[in-house]
């Protein structure tokens, strides 16, 4: 408690308010009786610490959380076991698989989707499982210092005498989770803050909104701005002293003869004392108050709750929501935030014939329009598809149909495993490949086994098995694969697919090129094709392969143009359309956001086809930016150069073709050409960042915030974010999902992507208006109660005698105006939620900072020091030389305060009631509450009883019933609100009249109409242009591992017919663990709930489910 | 986390859907509008006019009398100045105030220098005084001075008589004035009370005390012989106690006593002297004394600025209520500055 104490006294406003205490306490200076400082004071302490003190408790859990993480040290061995998270940087020592392999998924740490593979090191890899081997394990290693750097490693690890390279393979990082893989055990190398990814997630500084720093700068210029007045009085008691007070010391003698100068000294001292409101102590503890509530409001969203995961929204900072209502600028990443991680098979075309439509969700009746795949034991249950006919196609032995879906079955990586009859699993190193053969599962082509050499599926009920001759692997300059096999009759084909701009270059002259259909749907086409070889010809070429395999030199070439060789003349098949599952609402979000004059930039670590991809599904990207900008050098000295050739381009066409889209990679962020990157960057209408690392995208949002003096907002879901998250002037983490890093480091947190627009435009846009209008009135108040002393110091002789009773200089801010002013701040809204989502330009002023600058306070000082002229001159004039309507006194000192302080309330009020644009029954309360609470303590304080307690503290007594019962008060009360509303409702009006604001605007509108309809759900359509990119997620080098055989790990089941099983089988598909909270059938609590949209779409899910 | 108790389940989470907590609480959101607004401005500068202008009425009808007695004091017995400007009738009830300008009584040390706690009667305080008395709590010979403190001691002590010199002959009539009643009724009997011991006099209680530098008399002195106006409830004292919030005021001395003819209508046109016995000297601060007569409506003594305000208002509000009729006309009325 005094530790609390003193850290609080170390705030600087708590310092001065300190000050103003000591200050009283010197008798000659004391203008105020100490109780005006002290209540105030102690108030505002207490509150201060019992936030501090909860705050604490919430930093106390967080550190709980991180406590087992922290118990990890260097040399550890540890044993992790499937789906777990890696939680150090580990030396791979041996693994449950074969060949020490270990699949991981990297999506937290570089949004890639697609597993990894990492092998330990022969040696190490025999300890296998035995935990006394393990422990008795006695090696060195030496590596490189710990780095941020992801891609990259090198150590040597010496044991036995022996040495052994090490190099990013033989390392899992911090971050990645463990897949497929029974166990593995591992090596710290590196521990907690040392670990690749927290030394790539930046510094946590101690966030502040631009609100805080304008109110710091302002507090600043408003002691200036005290010290001024002060020395003006202070001025004016030294000569005031000098022509009057010397003439007056018969009757008030000078304290120990001092000299007029040091009276003008003690006088500058005690206008300090009484001036001092103009820096309210309960400034900070109100805005921190109003902070809280709103906090709160974002708690309890019901439309921010995500019903799937139990998730709801969550303020995880409290000081930052008006700058909610500013943000310029938004970073997303890709994988988890737009994306779910699902791959959905929506659309094929077979033949020149399109197969299943994207159905809109608003009319769907899917039970009528789901295909019943029942014929097919083998099918995957939770395998959704809309078209009967494609069913029928197939049913009905259509060879083009079958083709397609044979192809399906055969050409792609994957493998299947089998633990009981009929129950399949698949594992797909990229889940765009899952959906392909599961839907090829499903139409009645179950991929069921392979060997190195051989294909097992199970074509229409019949067992076939394939002979694999090749597998033509996957890179990212082919963009294709291809394999050759034999079918069971001995016919030799390749079956190919691949992205279709590539493949139609490769095919035969007589095919037609057919279906484009898709494209413009943000879905990721691919195109298949076949041809038969002819068994000569494919021996010759099977020869120089494999003469070129096992050539040294130049063999990835030789190989690529062997590749080329054989993959030409094809004949189309088809095309598959796999969709990206973005998160529900993701393209809307992102619309109205950009109404909203908010950029939004996609940060991710993964490629740049994915990533333009997902650009066009969730509308970043349309199809109108026809001018696409890649910087895509490879060394600093490339990318300068494409930055500075691209800039002129576009800095030329910029007024005539304002729509462009870029693309940059990574390297572009090199020291020196940042600024031309920015420079591009702003020029155009979106920015997607690929292949970025998790410190780059830190460096990004820094750019933004140093050199745009823009707001920025993050949001991300991994561990990958963290860095940006903390960078960004707010983090947003998405909740609910298994990594917890991007939520922990994060100051907002909830389920979906597109509760950003709820926190945005409606949450963020009432805080900021909140807050603006809070401080406006404040500082309105404040000034106003203030400046009245200032004009009373030229009747008083400058002598720092108060306006007001004490008692109303101690309650005025704590009781009399505190809970109006509050109310307004935690309930105004100028217009619904709904009415903010149909106008997002609603957004745009906060963005501007219309509402509360320098301008806006400068406007307010002036308004308040209008109403302190009326609010001191006419109560002034009104009584000075008047009486009683008994003839009594009126224009005594005690009447006139009374009076005085009376119109201030009034006046005040009123004002307030003008600010508030929404009465509910709480305000209302509050503001008749408080005007009542006024009259209750005045006639309190200046009753009998209280006086004859405490003579001296309570003077008044009998003022409030001797001054309030005369009606010449009342009229003067009456005509000082009269005169301090007259202008504010004129200057309003007339502004509402002739240049009214977008907030007059839909106010009016939302006044006169019923609320706008939801926005409906609409897909948006886009126009028709190509995109497509193979296997987006896809990486090289499975085909080799397939073909090695080093993928086998458990020996086939003893195979009877495909279609003889009893009972349903279920395919569990690992690879993609951080979507598994989103999959509508994945775990059970999301079984019942009926809000997800289920559109035709084969879901899959990660966490094995015990249930199925 | 936040988990409420005896919540469980699927929804475990999720907030209650009250209208406080999403923020729909019923509201009403007032807008100025032409409807609200220009009305609203024209009723405004309607009322404020007919209130000017029956406040007018009302202070026209009071009646005042000022005159300046600073000179006076050059003149070393008694001073007799002769004013016809006013010859009329002051009817109903008649105030006698004495004014003071450029008199701070507002100073704050000056006002802070009483002791509340003396005038209330405690006899700790009274032989014991507050501090905030300084500098006059005690005399040169040690003794708490009672009533201390500066406002006390700079008490107004010139006294007057009002004579009546009738139409035009007969002797002066001395104009009844009652000098008690003219406090607020709180302060005569809550806020000052003489201290009490026992069945001591007053004289007795003050035993050990001085009376303040400035004072010809001590306070259990100041009107022996009415028990209810001396000491520290002496009307005058009161009246002076009750500080002025600024240098100019006037404080009452005396209203006019109607028993008697030719007083029971008010004051009679006609010549009148004032008596001054003249002790408050003002010329080292450069003050100036007057007397005041003056007459009292219900909205209180001659105060011209309210009517006049009141009509000033008026004109405002009307010539503003037409400058935002022609705004909104041309403006606002279609409403097409709405559109956007």
């Amino acid at each position: 408690m005094p530790l609390n104490l003193f850290e609080q006294f170390q705030r600087i406003a708590n310092a001065y308010f300190l000050f103003l205490l000591v200050l009283q306490v010197i008798p000659q200076i004391s203008s105020l009786s100490w109780f005006t400082t002290v209540v105030p004071l102690v108030l505002v302490l207490t509150v201060t610490a019992a936030k501090d003190a909860t705050d604490d408790i919430v930093s106390k859990r967080v550190f709980f959380l991180c406590g087992k993480w922290m118990n990890v040290q260097v040399g550890d061995i540890i044993k992790l076991e499937n789906n777990q998270f890696v939680t150090a940087d580990l030396m791979l020592l041996s693994s449950s698989e074969p060949l020490n392999l270990v699949y991981i998924e990297t999506a937290e740490l570089d949004g890639e989707t697609n597993l990894k593979v990492r092998q330990a090191l022969t040696v190490t890899g025999d300890l296998g499982e035995d935990v006394e081997k393990l422990a008795d394990f006695n090696g060195e290693v030496r590596c490189e210092p710990p780095n941020n750097r992801l891609d990259r490693f090198m150590g040597t690890l010496t044991y036995a005498g022996q040495k052994y390279p090490l190099d990013n393979e033989k390392v899992l990082l911090r971050g990645c989770t463990l897949r497929n893989t029974q166990w593995c055990f591992g090596l710290v190398l590196f521990g907690g803050p040392e670990t690749k990814l927290m030394q790539n997630c930046g510094k946590t500084t101690f966030k502040r909104t631009s609100i805080d720093r304008l109110m710091n700068v302002l507090v600043l210029c408003i002691f200036g701005f005290l010290a001024f007045m002060c020395t003006v009085l202070a001025i004016g008691n030294c000569f005031w002293e000098l022509n009057e007070g010397s003439n007056f010391t018969a009757f008030l003698p000078r304290q120990d003869g001092n000299e007029a100068t040091f009276s003008a000294f003690l006088a500058f001292w005690s206008y300090v004392i009484i001036l001092n409101t103009v820096v309210p102590i309960s400034l900070y503890v109100s805005v921190e108050i109003i902070r809280l509530g709103n906090s709160f409001y974002i708690d309890w969203d019901g439309k921010m709750y995500h019903a799937a995961n139990d998730t709801p929204a969550e303020a995880r900072t409290t000081t930052l929501n008006e700058e909610l209502g500013q943000i310029q600028y938004v970073f997303s990443d890709k994988t988890g935030t737009l994306t779910q991680n699902i791959m959905t098979f929506n659309k094929c075309s077979v033949n020149g014939k399109s197969y299943g439509e994207v159905t809109d969700s608003c009319e769907l009746h899917h039970n009528k329009l789901i295909v019943d795949f029942s014929f097919n034991s083998l099918a995957d249950p939770r395998f959704v598809f809309h078209d009967h006919s494609l069913v029928e196609a197939v049913k009905l032995e259509n060879p083009e149909v079958h083709a397609f879906f044979r192809l399906l079955a055969l050409c792609h990586t994957v493998m299947a495993e089998e633990k009981r009859e009929g129950e399949l699993f698949y594992l797909a190193q990229s889940p765009d490949e899952g959906a392909l053969v599961t839907a090829a599962r499903n139409f009645g082509f179950v991929f069921r086994s392979r060997t190195p050499d051989s294909v097992s599926i199970v074509e229409m009920g019949r067992q076939r098995s394939y002979e694999l001759l090749a597998i033509l692997d996957f890179n990212n300059v082919r963009k294709r694969m291809s394999v050759i096999v034999r079918s069971p009759e001995g016919k030799l084909s390749l079956y190919c697919k691949g992205a279709d701009t590539i493949i139609y270059e490769r095919l035969h002259r007589s095919c037609s090129k057919l279906m484009d259909e898709f494209a413009g749907e943000g879905l990721r086409t691919l195109a298949l094709a076949y041809k038969d070889l002819d068994e000569e010809y494919f021996n010759g070429w099977k020869r120089r392969h494999h003469e070129v395999s096992t050539s040294l030199d130049g063999r990835e070439g030789k190989l690529d143009e062997l590749y080329e060789e054989i993959e030409k003349d094809l004949l189309l098949l088809g095309a598959t359309a796999v969709e990206d599952k973005l998160q529900d609402g993701v393209p809307q979000t992102i619309e109205l956001l950009s109404k909203a004059h908010i950029k939004i930039w996609v940060l991710t670590g993964d490629k740049q086809e994915t990533a333009e991809n997902i650009g066009y599904s969730c509308n970043l990207l349309r199809e109108e930016m026809n001018e696409v900008f890649v910087v895509s050098g490879n060394s600093p000295e490339d990318v300068r150069q494409e930055l500075r050739s691209e800039v002129s381009p576009i800095g030329k066409c910029f007024p005539s073709h304002p729509i462009h889209f870029f693309v940059l990679i990574a390297y572009a962020l090199e020291r020196g050409s940042e600024l031309a990157f920015l420079r591009l960057a702003c020029l155009c209408k979106a920015v997607i960042c690929c292949r970025v690392t998790p410190l780059q995208k830190a460096q990004v949002v820094e750019l933004v915030k140093k050199h745009k003096q823009a707001v920025t907002l993050a949001i991300g879901d991994g561990a990958n974010d963290v860095s940006m998250i903390k960078a960004a002037h707010i983090g947003v983490g998405i909740s609910g999902q298994e990594g917890m890093q991007a939520v922990l480091s994060s100051d907002y947190s909830f389920a979906q992507f597109r509760f950003l627009q709820r926190l945005l435009l409606v949450h963020g846009r009432w805080s900021y208006l909140r807050m603006c209008k809070f401080l406006r009135y404040f500082f309105y108040k404040n000034f106003t109660f203030t400046f009245v002393h200032f004009w009373y110091a030229f009747f008083c002789g400058f002598s720092a005698q108060t306006v007001y009773d004490e008692w109303f200089i101690t309650l005025y801010n704590l009781v009399y105006t505190a809970l109006p002013v509050l109310g307004m701040s935690l309930f105004d809204q100028d217009v619904n939620d709904a009415w903010s989502f149909q106008h997002p330009q609603l957004y745009v002023p906060g963005q501007l900072n219309l509402y509360f600058s320098k301008k806006a306070f400068f406007k307010c000082a002036l308004h308040s020091c209008y109403s302190s002229l009326v609010l001191f001159f006419i109560p002034y004039a009104a009584v000075h030389d008047t009486v009683r309507d008994d003839g009594k006194d009126v224009a005594d000192y005690q009447s006139f305060a009374l009076l005085t302080q009376t119109c201030l309330l009034f006046a005040v009020t009123i004002q307030l009631g003008f600010e508030m644009s929404y009465w509910t029954a709480v305000n209302t309360f509050f503001v008749l509450g408080s005007l009542a609470m006024y009259f209750a303590v005045t006639f309190t304080m200046y009753s009998d009883g209280m006086f004859l307690t405490l003579p001296s503290a309570f003077p008044f007594i009998g003022t409030g019933r001797n001054s309030l019962n005369q009606p010449n008060i009342w009229l003067t009360i009456l005509l000082t609100s009269i005169l301090c509303v007259l202008p504010v409702v004129t200057y309003r009006f007339l502004f509402i009249q002739l240049c009214p604001t977008i907030n007059d605007k839909v106010q009016v509108r939302q006044a006169k109409a019923t609320p706008p309809p939801p926005p409906r759900r609409t897909r948006i359509r886009r126009t028709s242009s190509r995109r497509s990119g193979y296997a987006f997620s896809h990486a090289q080098g499975y085909g080799d591992l397939v073909t090695s055989g080093r993928f086998l790990r458990r020996p086939a089941l003893p195979r009877s017919s495909g279609f003889s099983h009893a009972g349903r089988t279920t395919t569990s598909f690992s690879p993609m663990g951080r979507s598994a909270g989103y999959s509508p059938t994945g775990r059970p609590q999301n079984a019942k709930v009926s809000d997800v949209e289920v559109t035709s779409l084969q879901m899959y899910k990660t966490i094995r489910d015990p249930a199925l | 986390e936040r988990f409420k108790a005896g919540k469980s389940g699927p929804s475990a989470r999720r907030p209650d859907n009250s209208a406080f907590k999403q923020q729909r609480l019923p509201a009403w959101s007032p807008m100025l509008t032409a409807n609200t607004v220009l009305p609203f401005f024209y009723f405004m500068a309607l009322s404020c006019m007919l209130l000017g202008v029956w406040l007018l009425l009302t202070v026209q009808s009071t009646q005042e009398l000022k005159l300046d007695y600073t000179k006076a004091g050059s003149c070393d017995e008694c001073f007799e100045i002769h004013n016809s400007a006013s010859c009329r009738l002051f009817q109903g009830d008649v105030f006698f105030y004495y004014g003071l300008q450029n008199f701070h009584q507002n100073l704050r040390r000056y006002m802070d220098s009483r002791d509340d706690g003396q005038m209330v009667g405690r006899t700790t305080n009274l032989k014991n005084p507050s501090t905030y008395c300084e500098p006059f709590i005690k005399d040169q010979k040690g003794l708490p001075i009672a009533p201390c403190g500066a406002v006390a001691n700079s008490v107004f002590n010139d006294s007057f008589t009002l004579s009546y010199h009738g139409g035009s002959s007969g002797p002066a009539v001395p104009v009844p004035l009652l000098r008690q009643g003219i406090t607020w009724y709180t302060d005569k009997n809550i806020k000052y009370r003489n201290p009490k011991d026992g069945n001591m006099t007053l004289a007795q209680v003050f035993q050990g005390t001085a009376q303040p530098r400035y004072w010809q008399k001590p306070a259990y002195e100041l009107d022996p012989r009415d028990p209810a106006n001396n000491g520290f409830i002496n009307d005058d004292l009161i009246v002076w106690m009750r500080e002025a919030a600024f240098p100019n005021f006037k404080k009452l001395y005396g209203v006019l006593y109607r028993a008697k003819k030719p007083f029971i209508k008010g004051l009679p046109a006609g010549n009148y002297s004032v008596d001054v016995s003249y002790n408050f000297p003002v010329q080292h601060f450069r003050g100036r004394k007057q007397v005041v007569l003056t007459t009292v409506t219900w909205f209180g003594g001659q105060n011209h600025f309210l009517p006049i305000a009141y009509l000033i208002t008026s004109c405002l509000t009307l010539l503003v209520a037409v400058v935002l009729t022609v705004a909104w006309c041309k403006f606002g009325k279609n409403g097409r500055n709405m559109e956007e």
